[in-house]
Order: C-alpha cells, then structure tokens, then sequence
C-alpha cells in the first residue's frame, strides 16, 4: 500500500543552510545614563508577547520585577544607598541576557537547542529545548529559567526577529536616554571605553565596564555595562564561574582520585589478613 | 497660566524641551521630570552629560534627585522662600544682568504711589478686601504711575484663570515713567529689593528646612549660569500649579529668570511641564469655563456686554498684540456660526453663552454635592479616585439625575454607585450611569498640543473594538441629534445651537493604513476640524496662512487664532511634518509650533538690544543689518522687518507703539514684568504664605495663609488648624513613572500593574522609628477628611528635616491607586482637601497635612475589580506565520 506523504510535512526536517555570519551585535547598557523609567521592560514584554509575572509589592526600593525569568527578559535594579557624609544615592541599571561570547548556557545545552545565531547572540531555539533545565544551572548570571507554561527555557533573543528586518531591539528603541544602545559589538566596546573616560574624568574616578573585557577564565560578554559601584550593587556576580573552564581539572581530580582509590584497594585486597 | 502671561505675555512655556540641552545650568523645581516626563527628560541628561549643572530641588528623592547632580531637600509649600532667598542673592550681589533687564523688563517702570507692599502691611498687598477676601482689581493700587483707573478691562472674579488681553490691559498707555538710574524709591527694581530683603539664607534654611549651603550653591549656580555667554533654565510642573500660591511660585520663577537674563535666550526660560497629554491643547481651545479658543475672554453676564461693540470696548488694549482682538473675535464668531453670522447680527455674539458665576471643576462639584448640579459628561476624567476630596466627589456624583462616563475600563468615576471606601447602598443612589467605551490614541487621528505648545498629529492605525469610539465622535454625533432635536426651534437663545457650523462628514469613506475601508461610518472627518481650527478665507475656502491675514470684517473664519499656519493650504497638514535634521534641535519641520512655528517665545531677546546676538555662544535670533530683518535659527517672535533702534512716534497704537528693544510684545508696554501691575489676582509681587494646612508660622507675617484661597464650608471638607498636633506631619503626593494619574490608563495594564502593584506612602526612618513601623508595614495615613492603608516605604529618600528649631517630617503619597481595576489601593485624593486658589481655581493637593500611624483600616480595602488578565491575551497574531510570532507566547 502507498502511503501518500503530504510534501510540507517533509519541508521542516530538511537543514537547511544556516544564514551567512553577520557582524556581531550586541547591547552596551550605561548605568550612568539610566533613569530607572521601565520602558525597557514594558517594551520587550509588548514586543515578545511576554506575560505579566504577578502583583506582587517587593518593597524592593521600585523593584517588583525582581529577576530576571522565562517571561522577564530586561529587568531594572534599584539600589538605595544612604552615604557616609549624609544624603542618599539611588543606581538603577537594566539588566539583560548578556549573550556571553564563550556561553555556559549553550555548553551545558545536551540537545543543541541553545545556539550562536548569525548576529553572534545566544539563541534558544524553542522547539528543539527540551526543558532538562541544565542551562538553568549553568548560568551565572541567573538569566535563564524555565517556563511554567511550556517546560522549556526562555530569555532575552536580542530581538532576533526585529534584528533580521533591520531593526534594533524593542528595549534600545524604547530607552529614552540611551542608556541601552545597541550596535556592532566592536564599535560598542571602543564607544564604551571613551565614554568611561568620560565618566571618569566628570568625578566618578570608580566607574568601570563590566564584562566588555575577559575576566579571568570568563570571556568578555556581548551585552556589557558601565557601572559605578561593585557589582553586588546591581546583582550581577562578581567574578562569573564559567563550569566548562574547570572540566578539565576536575576531570583529572576526578581521575587522580580514581586510580588512587583502584590502587588503594588493590593494596589492601593483596594483603590478606 | 496667569503668571507666565504677567511676566512674559503669554501663558505657554517659554521654550521646548530640546532646547534644554544648551542649558549651563538647570533648576527643576516642583516637578519630577524623570518620572512624570522620562522622554524630555533624556535633553536634561543631554545637558547635565554636557557639563551643566542639574540641581532638583524637591520635598521628596525621587528619580529625578537620583539623576540630577545636586539634590536639596525642602518643606512642601516653601518655594517661594527658596526662589525669593534666590532674588534677594541676586540683587543684593548685584549681579543681575543689567544690559538686558533694564532696556527688557520694567525694572526702571515707577508704580504709583499708593501701592503698598505686604511687607509694610502685615502681609497683605494694598487693596485687600477683608470682606470680599479679595483684592479690588478695578482700582489702581497696583498700576504704573499715571496710568488711569482700569475700570473696564478688569476681570470678573468669578472668571478664573485670565485672559490673556486683560492681564495687557492693565497698562493702557504703555509710556509709563522710568527712572533708568534706578534712583526712584518706587521703582519696580528698588520695590523688588525691599520686597526680599528679608528673604536671607539663614531664612530660608530656617523656612525650607535645607542647609544655607545646599541653598548658596543652587543660587551661586543660578548667578554663575547666565549673562551673556551662560544661561540657565527652570523646570516646573504641577508640583508648583497645586498649591494657594501656585501662581505666585511660577511668578517668583519667571522674575529671576528676568532677572538673569534668561528669558527667549537658549538655554534658558522657564520650561512648563504640562501635567496630562494635550493639557496645553485643553486651554488654546480650551475645556475652561471662562475662555474663548486663544486665550479670549468668554463674555461674562455681570460684565453687561450686550452687544459685540460693548464687549469689545471692554476688552480693548489699545497698545501691543493685543489691539488684533476684534479680528480674532469676529473670525472665531464666523467659524462658528458660518453665514448665519453677519455684520447685521453682531456675527452671532449674542448666540455665545455669558458666564454667570465660577464654574471651574472645584466649585462645581461643591455645587454639585448640594444637588444643584442634575447632569454630568465625564471624559477622560477620573473626579471619584483622581480629584481632590475624593470623597466628596463621590458624594456629589450620587446627587446626579444621570452620568455619562467614557472611558477605556469601568473605573472609579463609574463604579462609585456601589464600590468605594465609602461602602454605598445602590439602593439609595438615583443617577443614571451611561457608560460608553472610549477608542485609544492609536484607533483614532487627530492633534495633541504637547507641553511645548508643539501640535502633532497623529493617524488611525486601526479600527477601535465594538463599541469603542472616539471622542470626537460622540461630541460630533452628540451634537447631530442635539441639532435635529431642537430643529425649528425659534426661541432666540437656540439660535447658537441650530447655527453652528457642523459639517465634519468624510468626503470619501474613511481608508485605514492597511487599504481597507473603515468599518465605521459615522466618524467625523478630524482634519476638516483642524482646517477650520486654522482658518479660511470665506469667499474661497482657502485656508490662511498665518494670524494676520486674519480680518475683522467677516471675510475669514479661524477657530483659533493662535493656532494659524498649522494647516496653510489644501493637504498641507503641518502638525503631521516630521522632519528632523540630524544635528539640530530646531527643527521647524517637525509638526508645528504655535505662535507661527515658533519653537522658543520672546527669542528677540536672544539678541542685545541693537539686534546682536549676546555672544556667540548663546546666538538664536538676530537683526540681519544688510537684510534688514530678523532671522536666526528659529521663526523669529518679533516683527520681521521691525529694526532694533525703532521708537515708537507719540501717539503710536498698536505694534507701532512697541519699540525694537521691546521683546515682550504681547504686554502692551512690551517689556517683561518683574513687577505686575495686572494679571494676578493676589499680589503684583511673589510673598511667602503657608499652606493653609501647614504645621509651621509663617515666618515674615501675622498673614499666615494666602488671603484669597477660599475654602468652601461644607461639612465633608474639613480643614486641620495651623499646626494641629492630630495632624503634625507635612504630606506630599507625587507621580510614579508607571503609572499614570489616577490609573485612568494604566490600571488594566497587566504590563504596568507588575511594576507597581500597590499603594505605599514613603517615610523617612526617623518617622517610621517614632511611629513603631517597620519596612513594608501596612500603616494608615488619616487627613481631617479621611483615612487611607498603605504599605510603608521606610526609605533614607524621604529626608525629615529641620524647620524652626524642630524636625518636621514629611510623607511621600502616590497618587495612581483607586478601589477600580486590576491593582487597588487607597487612594492618595481622599487626604486632599479642597482649598481653591482665587486665579485658577486650583487646589493645594501638593502639601496639607496628616498623620501616620501602623496598622489597617476596619474596613479592608477593595479586591480588584477586574481579574488578572496576564497580558497579552494568548491569541496568536492574525495574519502572521507561526515562525513569526512573537517569541514569548508559549512562555
């Protein structure tokens, strides 16, 4: 018996041809300029078609968003500060994805799901997750989650879909003060650098860019900021661990202390008692 | 905005927001720009990134403080403290900008003899009525010397918030005596020394409750920041225009920047942050009771002005821009009434309805609340959670036959028949509640004059929902039926009715951006509204290009004069042009600016007063010698072809009075007024009072309080005594950017409701201490009016502060929460009492007091009204391939 095969059921398991590399895109988000309006967090909900997470009041100074999540893809920090010398300090800054040029999320990926797409962002391709939430785990900047609705994880796409018309992410569009400009990363990283000097040199000598640099075993970010307070302030880690930089030690740990234990307990079977 | 049109002759911001970016220094005082205008914020960043100084001076930390380079902390209700404290630096330093205050201002004018100053007089001006408890504006206590009695052109008190003519006439020769040394005891410039003399740092340290210092560095700042190479600008918003003295804050404002030299200079002027979308539009063709489109009078029936020719002598100025009011009166009359308006029948003036007593808002729901009021339209309007006394709002609305609310969601103002904290019985309630849906921004064309007086159109993107329809549909159909209703009617007074000029039917059925037609059928043509709202030549229907082709002798109709030029001829919609020229911050061809597309007022005095510009770095508008004319980088805001060294012959009427160093040609002496001989209805001078509530003295007088504010006596009204110890703390409200006004439009909005879910009062530590509270405690906040739950934001951004030997705390209160919608909370206008200020009626929302206690009402607050509805709606995008719908829908 022939079976009739419909020609477009076939059409998705064809691969096709990945797109040709573009330059790579990214976000520099400046602390400095942010005024802590939200427009970036309602304008990547509007345009992703992201739910309202909850009416929940935090007390978190304006903060009720909280973190980011699988429906929260820019989130602003509000950091009060009462000074030494009397007066009070209020940093917000909008936090995102940050698309990391060497991504845990991507290396913990089991299925392929997680990828590097052609403007070098880090992509979720939704229908090939599979939700074992490994890459959850895997970042440290807790950017990732999985979604309550679909069991697979969600984060920020760079607006990949606005990206391939030509047009910038919905948060870079909304931001009123260009706080988030978005761009070819090389350009952003020397825009960033002159822009630190001049933060610098207007009084602020402790500002710094957070990730447009590596940093130890982790690789310079593609989304980066600049900030003027550690960066616990703005909840963002330190010095991010990236697992896969450590594979290799623990792996031969993990080794040493096998053959150890082999040779151990062949010592102690060849001597009976 | 009386205190702008004294000062400057307008009542419109003096600049726009881009402008803001070429400020050196800039004030922002009584507004909370990033929250409440994040987007004209970005300029202010711009500038402060530029190296100008950007001090928020403001009872509360907010946003704004966070962003500007110096916060300073005062009392609510203390500006013109501060501000005065500012003069009184400036003068006694001398370094106020002589070269352009002496020829520009009326510094050298010398007042009459009479006047006597509140601070001879125990805090009240001469004039003052105790009885009346208003000051005699139809005598000259307050005039130039030798100027006559201003009998006629004086406005009614029931009339608030001034036309602009009458504020001019109260000069009326326009040649008053000027002494430009200075040396007369009673000239404006040494009147202004002894009026603040008393206003020293130590002072205003002691009244605002900052230090001297933080006070010194914003006036050092301010003095450093102008002249002829700097310039600096000030900021304000409605936390100015909502208190007794609002007026008078604005005024205190507007005198410096005359006296430095700021006003019509780039980077500087007093930059009016409108508090609601189009609000600016709302008054150029005004929602107001009292005001004609373009800031004419609406005759009033105690003014006895039968005929066109009365009012007309009333209201004449007879020197200055103003002598064009017969034009603009008869062309209005001809747009309204088309040929039914003749010379024979006075144009149809006898068709315009008189004012008969105060009907702004505040009175009116007084009125209201004593069931002299039987019907209500509500649009856009919020009065049972978004107005003061909340309360009796509500009380008022109960009192209604029927109410028509339109509006986006069921809110307050059409749920108040059977939720509210006040718990009604729906059985006892009479009114007749129609509630119609109303279609949003984008399912509708049309104009909004924004904050800058900058008209832009915006277009249809879609179709609105069932029943939702726009505004100007319901007012236009409305008026349909109205007219068939009353058709044959031969009583006189429906004459206005069955004459007016209706005809806003499309041409052509009306075709969406997608090239479908319009579902809808009986949508006004907006832009026909518009046409006529510029103005047309009778005989031809062309439309005018600008205001002084317009004529008095029934050949053109304009429905606003102000507006002109905004639609010069046939599909030239100029409100609608966006271009901008990468670079530039003027960009005359983005939408149109009224007057004339001029984008900053009184740029004139850009220039020196031979037409040169003041430096080169400050260069805007200046004299072209080879040309002879004015140009420059905007329209110019004086007579093209009008040369610096002109003077006005004897005798001169009109613009010929006005001379080519006079900038501020709509006063009829054409200069800027520092001191106000008309205008305002409490004082020719800023002076300090108290908020009615306060819990201080007033430091400088026996007059604690504004002498003019009235409080209407009416039992759910009550009003706390000067420093009651019930009510010690000094309460504030304020904007959230999240959300906006009463939540009108944003408290259905999953999107802005997960961002601010709930009422919360700020309080400092030190209060949140003595009162056993603990961050994000439920606690109670309790006016003389009523009683309020909120979470308690225990924060070091609310700052107590030390005011006369003592600490004085404040509480910072949201205004955005209501018992309707997806998120409730108490609402901040049950606090608020109702005090009306005696120039635009407006009440003091912006510092009463209260007291703050933990723990909840016996009454729970109200569960949301409208469930969750986690937007957006799970329905995929129509006509969109799955691979292209948005990326967050499965999550």
């Amino acid at each position: 018996m022939e079976v009739e095969v419909n020609p477009g059921l076939l059409e998705g398991l064809v691969k096709s041809e990945p797109p040709p590399a573009h330059v790579p895109m990214g976000f520099f988000t400046d602390s400095t300029l942010c005024i802590g309006c939200k427009a970036c967090e309602v304008a990547c909900k509007q345009w992703n078609g992201l739910p309202a997470d909850g009416m929940e009041w935090t007390g978190q100074s304006y903060d009720n968003t909280r973190q980011l999540s699988a429906t929260t893809w820019r989130h602003v920090t509000f950091t009060e500060q009462a000074l030494p010398q009397g007066g009070v300090r209020w940093l917000f800054n909008s936090d995102v994805c940050k698309h990391c040029t060497e991504a845990p999320c991507r290396q913990a990926c089991p299925t392929g799901a997680i990828i590097r797409n052609e403007f070098d962002n880090v992509y979720v391709q939704q229908d090939i997750c599979n939700g074992c939430g490994y890459c959850v785990a895997a970042c440290p900047f807790g950017v990732l989650a999985r979604s309550e609705a679909d069991g697979t994880a969600h984060k920020c796409t760079l607006c990949y879909d606005r990206q391939k018309d030509g047009i910038e992410p919905a948060c870079a569009k909304a931001c009123p003060t260009d706080s988030i400009v978005f761009g070819p990363v090389e350009q952003l990283r020397r825009q960033a650098r002159q822009r630190l000097d001049e933060v610098r040199a207007k009084g602020q000598p402790q500002a710094y860019l957070y990730g447009a640099e590596d940093a130890g075993e982790y690789k310079r970010l593609n989304a980066f900021f600049l900030l003027t307070e550690e960066p616990a302030a703005y909840n963002l880690p330190e010095a991010p661990y990236l697992p896969s930089a450590s594979m290799r030690r623990k792996y031969m740990w993990s080794a040493a202390v096998g053959l150890g234990l082999s040779l151990l307990s062949a010592v102690i079977l060849r001597e009976p008692t | 905005m009386p205190s702008l049109s004294a000062t400057f002759g307008r009542g419109a911001a003096t600049t726009f927001q881009e402008d803001l970016q070429s400020s050196d220094c800039i004030l922002i005082m009584g507004s909370n720009m990033a929250e409440a205008h994040p987007v004209g914020f970005r300029f202010v960043v711009k500038a402060r990134e530029k190296g100008a100084k950007v001090f928020h001076v403001d009872p509360h930390f907010s946003r704004t403080s966070a962003c500007a380079t110096n916060y300073v902390p005062i009392r609510t209700g203390t500006d013109i403290v501060f501000l005065g404290g500012i003069i009184n630096q400036v003068l006694q330093q001398e370094r106020w900008f002589k070269e352009y205050v002496l020829p520009y201002t009326n510094a050298a004018t010398i007042i009459n003899d009479q006047y006597v100053d509140a601070e001879d007089n125990g805090g009240v001006f001469s004039g003052f009525d105790p009885e009346t408890k208003l000051y005699e504006l139809d005598k000259a206590h307050w005039h130039y010397a030798g100027e006559p009695t201003p009998s006629a052109a004086v406005v009614p008190p029931e009339a608030k918030a001034q036309a602009w003519n009458q504020t001019s006439a109260a000069v009326k020769r326009g040649t008053p005596g000027r002494d430009f040394t200075l040396q007369h005891p009673n000239c404006v410039l040494n009147i202004l020394r002894r009026h603040y003399a008393r206003y020293t740092p130590e002072m205003v340290a002691n009244t605002c409750g900052c230090t001297q210092e933080q006070f010194l560095e914003v006036a050092e700042q301010m003095m450093l920041n102008s002249g002829r190479e700097r310039t600096g600008a000030i900021v304000y918003a409605v936390g100015w225009t909502q208190h007794t003295t609002g007026v008078q804050i604005i005024r205190a404002a507007a005198i410096l920047q005359l006296l430095l030299g700021n006003a019509g200079r780039p980077g500087g002027g007093v930059m009016a942050m409108r508090g609601h979308a189009s609000i600016q539009g709302s008054t150029d063709i005004p929602t107001l009771y009292n005001l004609l489109p373009g800031y004419i009078p609406q005759p009033a029936k105690s003014r006895q002005c039968n005929t066109l020719a009365d009012y007309l002598e009333q209201e004449k100025v007879e020197r200055g821009y103003w002598v064009n009011l017969p034009k603009f009166v008869v062309s209005l009359l001809k747009a309204w009434y088309g040929d039914a308006a003749t010379q024979e029948n006075d144009w149809g003036f006898s068709w315009v309805p008189r004012i008969t007593e105060d009907h702004s808002q505040l009175p009116t729901f007084v009125k209201m609340a004593e069931g002299k009021v039987r019907g209500l339209f509500l649009m856009g309007q919020n009065p049972a959670a978004g107005a003061p006394n909340a309360r009796l709002n509500r009380e008022a609305l109960r009192q209604l036959d029927w109410l028509v609310v339109r509006d986006f969601f069921l809110l307050e103002s059409a749920t108040f028949w059977k939720d509210g904290p006040d718990r009604p019985d729906p059985a006892t309630i009479g009114t007749e509640i129609f509630f119609l849906p109303a279609a949003a921004g984008a399912e509708k064309p049309g104009t909004l004059t924004n904050t800058q007086r900058l008209i832009q159109w915006h277009d249809k993107a879609m179709d609105p929902p069932g029943d939702c329809r726009s505004d100007l549909w319901f007012i236009w159909n409305l008026g349909r039926h109205l007219k068939s209703l009353y058709a044959g009617s031969a009583e006189p007074r429906d004459g206005g009715l069955l004459n007016l000029t209706w005809n806003y039917a499309h041409d052509q059925p009306e075709v969406l951006p997608d090239g479908s037609v319009s579902r809808l059928q009986d949508e006004p043509d907006t832009e026909k509204v518009l046409r006529e709202i510029n103005g047309y030549r009778i005989s031809d229907g062309s439309q005018l290009k600008a205001f002084d082709e317009i004529t008095d002798d029934g050949s053109t109709a304009c429905g606003c004069w102000i507006y002109t030029g905004v639609y010069p001829e046939e599909g030239c919609n100029r409100s609608r042009d966006r271009i901008a020229v990468p670079g530039r911050h003027v960009n005359p061809d983005w939408a149109f600016a009224w007057p004339a597309n001029r984008r900053m007022m009184y740029n004139r005095a850009s220039a020196d007063p031979d037409g040169n510009p003041w430096s080169e770095r400050k260069r805007y508008v200046w004299w072209d010698g080879e040309q002879k004319r004015w140009t420059g980088l905007d329209v110019p805001d004086f007579p093209l072809d009008k040369p610096p060294d002109y003077r006005a012959a004897p005798g001169a009427t009109g613009m010929d009075f006005i001379d080519g160093d006079s900038p501020f040609f709509m006063h009829s002496d054409g200069k800027g007024w520092l001191f106000a001989p008309g205008g305002i209805k409490d004082g020719p001078l800023p002076t300090h009072y108290e908020p009615v509530e306060s819990p201080a003295s007033n430091p400088l007088y026996e007059q604690r309080s504004n002498p003019t504010a009235s409080i209407p006596e009416v039992p759910l009204n009550p009003i706390a005594p000067p420093a009651d110890p019930d009510y010690p703390l000094v309460a504030t409200t304020y904007r959230l950017t999240e959300h906006y006004l009463s939540g009108g439009m944003s408290r259905f909005d999953s999107w802005l409701n997960e961002l601010q879910p709930a009422m919360f009062v700020e309080i400092s530590p030190e209060l949140a201490s003595e009162r056993g509270v603990q961050h994000g405690d439920w606690v109670v906040v309790s006016s003389p009016r009523s009683a309020i739950e909120a979470r308690a934001m225990v924060t070091p951004r609310m700052h107590s502060l030390r005011v006369e030997g003592r600490t004085v705390h404040q509480v910072g209160i949201p205004i955005h929460f209501g018992y309707a919608g997806e998120v409730t909370g108490g609402q901040a206008n049950e606090l608020i009492p109702i005090i009306i200020d005696a120039n635009v009626s407006m009440h003091e929302g912006k510092a009463f007091t209260c007291q703050v206690r933990k723990g909840r009402l016996s009454q729970p607050s109200d569960t949301p009204s409208v469930p969750v509805a986690s937007r957006p709606q799970q329905e995929p995008m129509p006509d969109t391939p799955t691979q292209a719908q948005p990326e967050g829908r499965s999550a």
